[in-house]
């Protein structure tokens, strides 16, 4: 017995047309993501990712296809994204950019208080909730990034590359911060990243994205139990064969598409 | 080479406090500069009135139209004509601040209205309102309304093209935000598009200011019978040059302190940046 799908993407097509050429950005997309799942789309730079994320968050049409959340609770929002570091509102403090989505959506002051409140504390920026971003690091920005989307209470989440901009040490630090507040919720995530690493820690499940067209080529699970930590990754010898059947693959598509 | 050598074995904190006090030293200077620009012309301006190097009839010493200034104060009538000119002001400032904004942020977020406004913006903009003041005159007299009018009409335009620019240019990605945080129109006009294009529309205002000015001394020096604009040119009439100048310099005050204040609301209402 399978559970059902959270989110069922059927047949997605994304062309972008523009006076004569084309691109297509997706191609027959197809995938299912279980409920508490958590998937990383892998690939190259320019392999559609982010259209796909794009198409899930409702900032894009598809050209053809479909895709279908599926709602537990009638009042959550069906996704709420994880933007990368500019994502950040600079006119908004700190407390405002995580209360951001509960006060679009009406909620009462002191729900949206509470949320807000435990999420900030979450991610350790309790004292830092009357700053605006501009006051902030990279990775302050993205905690108030991540706070905001979990303090939505989302049927799923999607993350867009959230940690790309920041440095090695705390990429790994947020990471790992991720890992520890996701598994509180066990929401569903799609993640996006170009980094083996990454994929590799985060996800229960890896998939493979080739370029132009964008499609889906190979799909990877990981394993390894939870909580995992970076050096524990680092030391499985399964996934450093893993990296290397991940790294050669795309290597092949990144070479592949330079011909 | 030798001087060299001793200088590495100083302490190098003390090289660089050395190198601190310059530097501020430097900068106090820079300081000093700023004032002594204005302070300087005041001075050889009151030496050569009164060696009679420039004729004291065109250009009377600074000192001596500080002296008109404290006459014409103390009889009353001339804070008359700065109150009257004051309201005309604020008043005019106000009737074209208000709705250029809430027009440009309209057309910032719509590109309909916007296309449909902007080539009715940019062939209006080059008319300067004041060739229109005749006209103005004719509709709306030669009463209140038509100074406020006229200055509502060229502050409008520099205000409403720099809050559409400050809309257009707010980065997509605060607008992806609050599409996908389920930001209604409403919100979107107050959360977003307001406060992202502030810093672009105060310049606009800024901008507005200055152009306010320049309007109300050339509007109330040919239709009015108050107001420094008046002053400035019935003086210069009856050849009272003192009480001309006296009109000019309340005019450089005022937009030096217009300025100063708009710089003030920047910083308050601009605590983000």
């Amino acid at each position: 017995m399978s559970t059902p799908a959270k989110i069922s993407i059927r047949d997605l097509t994304k062309v972008f047309y523009k006076k004569g050429s084309s691109v297509t950005a997706l191609k027959g997309v197809n995938m299912d993501i279980k409920d508490g799942e958590f998937v990383c789309l892998l690939g190259p730079s320019g392999c559609g990712k982010t259209t796909l994320l794009r198409i899930l968050a409702e900032l894009e049409t598809p050209s053809t296809g479909e895709f279908i959340i599926s709602r537990e609770k009638e009042e959550r929002p069906l996704q709420s994204m994880v933007f990368q570091e500019r994502g950040v509102i600079p006119w908004l403090t700190v407390r405002e950019n995580v209360a951001f989505g509960l006060k679009m959506r009406h909620l009462p002051k002191a729900y949206i208080k509470e949320r807000t409140d435990y999420y900030l504390e979450k991610v350790g920026l309790e004292q830092f909730s009357t700053l605006y971003p501009k006051e902030l690091s990279g990775g302050m920005k993205q905690r108030v990034n991540i706070a905001r989307a979990f303090a939505n209470d989302p049927e799923i989440l999607l993350m867009d590359e959230p940690f790309a901009a920041l440095d090695e040490q705390n990429k790994f630090i947020l990471q790992e911060e991720l890992l520890s507040i996701w598994s509180e919720t066990k929401k569903t995530v799609l993640f996006i990243t170009h980094s083996i690493d990454e994929a590799l820690l985060l996800s229960d499940r890896i998939v493979l994205m080739s370029s132009q067209p964008g499609a889906i080529v190979k799909e990877k699970r990981v394993e390894m139990p939870r909580p995992r930590t970076m050096e524990e990754v680092r030391a499985n010898a399964d996934l450093a064969s893993s990296f290397v059947e991940i790294w050669t693959h795309l290597q092949d598509e990144v070479q592949g598409s330079r011909m | 080479m030798k001087e060299r050598l001793n200088n590495i074995e100083h302490d190098p904190l003390v090289v660089e406090k050395e190198e601190w006090k310059k530097r501020q030293l430097k900068s106090r200077l820079k300081q000093l500069l700023t004032i002594s620009s204005p302070i300087f012309i005041l001075i050889l301006w009151e030496f050569l009135s009164r060696t009679g190097l420039v004729d004291a009839r065109f250009f009377p010493p600074p000192t001596e139209i500080v002296g008109t200034f404290i006459t014409m104060g103390t009889s009353g009538e001339l804070f008359e004509h700065i109150g009257i000119s004051l309201f005309r002001i604020m008043a005019g400032f106000l009737l074209g601040v208000i709705p250029a904004i809430i027009l440009g942020l309209l057309m910032g977020l719509y590109s309909p209205l916007r296309h449909f406004f902007s080539p009715l913006i940019m062939a209006l903009m080059p008319i300067p309102t004041l060739a229109l003041l005749p006209i103005i005159l004719i509709l709306f007299g030669i009463g209140e309304v038509s100074k406020i009018v006229t200055i509502a009409g060229s502050v409008f335009f520099p205000v409403i093209i720099n809050t559409v620019a400050g809309v257009t240019t707010i980065d997509r990605i605060y607008l992806d935000v609050a599409r996908n945080y389920g930001a209604n129109s409403r919100q979107f006009f107050f959360k977003i598009a307001l406060p992202g294009a502030l810093p672009v529309m105060i310049e606009g205002i800024q901008m507005g200011q200055a152009i306010a000015l320049l309007t109300i001394v050339a509007a109330e020096m040919m239709g009015a019978n108050s107001g420094i604009g008046y002053l400035i040119w019935t003086s210069y009439n009856a050849f009272l040059l003192k009480e001309m100048y006296v009109g000019l310099v309340l005019i450089s005050f005022f937009g030096y302190l217009f300025s100063l204040i708009l710089r003030g609301c920047q910083n308050k209402l601009l605590p983000w940046r």
